[in-house]
């Protein structure tokens, strides 16, 4: 994929595409984290993973590709969370955990229901981005591409929303749309993302890259792209290691990101930045 | 116009008018209905009798939102990711020029002269986290100005802020009355920084109890540079 002459770990077909989709993951996903992490809702990914799982355990059942299931699911469960948060019929942890339990057992039903936890629904929970096909690949670079761009569209609105949501609202900018629009593309990462670090640690690569950028920049669009830069570095290092050593490739890469934040903060708290930074007046 | 919490009357015949270009104050005690009166105005609750009109339109539909511009008493800014003082102003701009539309020359000079108009042009590529208090509460009225504004309403926004910021404060309030002919309501326990540039004084608790120029209110001994803990005493002179 990347030609013959890419050096090794990466000499190999399956290496290449793996490094592709991933490469993919470790973009769209920290770019859609720095905004959950302003608005505080770093968890999110991980209550929609639960609810994908369950969109997974339906396709197997249904006998429909668990991906586009996984990603109806996730959809449905991160609009729902919203409702219920926006509504105030139940706090943003609460709202989370009534969707999280109810996915993950519902998932857990329909799983069994398809033929039990066979290495592919593993995949799925823990990841295997070596394994990943042409039509995965294509699958995730659309939901990906697509994920940048609309976050790209929309980025000064959805900042100015999860900066204050109260005076954006009285602003008058369509606080509601953002959130929504936010929610939706949150589950879109997630399931372009699950086929590679799984969906126990997906929302690892929406946070960890973004802890450490948000320590390296001094403004929102640096850590945005300092969040890119690590998820991206995170992804080539782990997949690396994993080739290198026969480690797991979905840890291995979330393992250097959570290794690059350990590192960042113990510099920063050299030069005075505070790892886990108080909340403004 | 009247509101009720449940049972619990906040605001009973209170009419007021504010017109374009004055610079009105309104002050009282705790629990004397100014927080329900600016949430009515900005739309966030709605009137059980009377109306409340800004622009001529209900503030719920007011079409041309970036004209009324907001400074909240204590925003609860999610600072987990670093923002700098321009980025935060500059989101004042999306009301008015549209959240999709990519930010022109004219926008970031816009920015930067609501950002001048406050005194913080120097500090503008600095996170807004690291700043004081006062400088924080200077960023969100430059924010509140990048629009430029018809009614600028400000909820207690001096509250604890150091002297040099609240007469920065006096002196970007000003500047937004006379330079743009800005309707200016404050809402604020402590307005001896600005007491010699104020139109009228509103004094509510739970009525209208004084409206008028502020010299007829200094005239009576009542100083504006009044502390909250003082105001019921020199209410009650007001009866």
């Amino acid at each position: 994929m990347l030609g013959l002459g890419a050096p090794y770990p990466f000499d190999l077909g399956f290496m290449q595409r793996a490094l592709v989709a991933s490469l993919a993951v470790g973009v769209f996903a920290p770019t859609i984290g720095t905004f959950l992490v302003q608005k505080r809702m770093s968890l999110i990914g991980d209550g929609i993973g639960h609810i994908a799982f369950a969109g997974v355990g339906a396709g197997l059942v249904a006998g429909v590709a668990p991906l586009w299931m996984a990603l109806l699911f996730a959809v449905a469960g991160a609009i729902g969370v919203e409702w219920l948060r926006s509504r105030r019929r139940a706090s943003g942890d609460l709202a989370l955990a009534l969707f999280f339990y109810s996915g993950i057992a519902l998932g857990v039903v329909l799983v069994s229901l398809g033929g039990g936890f066979d290495a592919g629904v593993l995949t799925y929970l823990f990841g295997q981005p070596l394994t990943v096909d042409g039509g995965e690949i294509a699958s995730i670079l659309a939901l990906g591409a697509a994920i940048v761009a609309t976050v790209i569209g929309m980025r000064r609105l959805l900042f100015a929303v999860v900066t204050d949501e109260d005076w954006s609202r009285v602003a008058g900018l369509p606080v509601d749309a953002a959130n929504f629009a936010l929610a939706a593309l949150t589950a879109c990462a997630v399931v372009a993302a699950m086929r590679i670090v799984g969906i126990l640690l997906v929302a690892a690569m929406m946070v960890l890259p973004v802890a450490s950028g948000q320590l390296l920049a001094r403004s929102f669009a640096g850590t945005l792209w300092w969040s890119v830069g690590i998820g991206a570095g995170s992804v080539i290092a782990g997949l690396a290691a994993s080739r290198i050593w026969g480690l797991a490739p979905g840890g291995s890469i979330v393992l250097v990101a959570a290794g690059c934040f350990a590192v960042v903060a113990v510099l920063k708290r050299g030069s005075g930045r505070v790892p886990f930074a108080e909340e403004a007046a | 116009m009247s509101f009720a919490y449940g049972r619990e009357p906040a605001l009973e015949d209170v009419s007021l008018r504010i017109a374009p270009g004055e610079f009105v104050a309104l002050v009282g005690p705790n629990g004397s209905g100014k927080s329900t009166l600016v949430k009515l105005l900005l739309g966030a609750l709605t009137p059980g009798a009377g109306e409340v009109r800004v622009f001529g339109d209900s503030p719920a539909k007011l079409h041309e939102r970036w004209r009324l511009g907001y400074v909240p008493q204590r925003p609860v800014l999610a600072s987990e990711v670093p923002a700098t003082v321009e980025e935060i102003v500059q989101t004042g701009l999306l009301s008015r020029r549209g959240w999709w539309r990519p930010l022109t020359r004219a926008d970031r000079e816009a920015a930067h002269h609501a950002l001048e108009s406050v005194g913080l042009e120097s500090l503008a590529m600095r996170p807004l986290n690291e700043l004081s208090g006062g400088q924080q509460q200077r960023a969100f009225i430059a924010r509140a100005f990048a629009s430029e504004p018809d009614l600028l309403v400000l909820d207690e926004p001096i509250a604890g802020v150091d002297a040099e910021s609240q007469r920065r404060f006096r002196d970007a309030l000003v500047h937004a009355a006379t330079e743009h002919g800005a309707a200016v309501f404050l809402v604020s326990h402590e307005l001896s920084a600005v007491a010699a540039d104020l139109d009228r004084v509103i004094v509510l608790k739970r009525r209208v109890l004084f409206d008028g120029p502020a010299t007829d209110l200094t005239a009576s001994g009542v100083s504006l540079g009044v502390h909250r803990e003082d105001l019921p005493l020199w209410l009650e002179g007001l009866r």
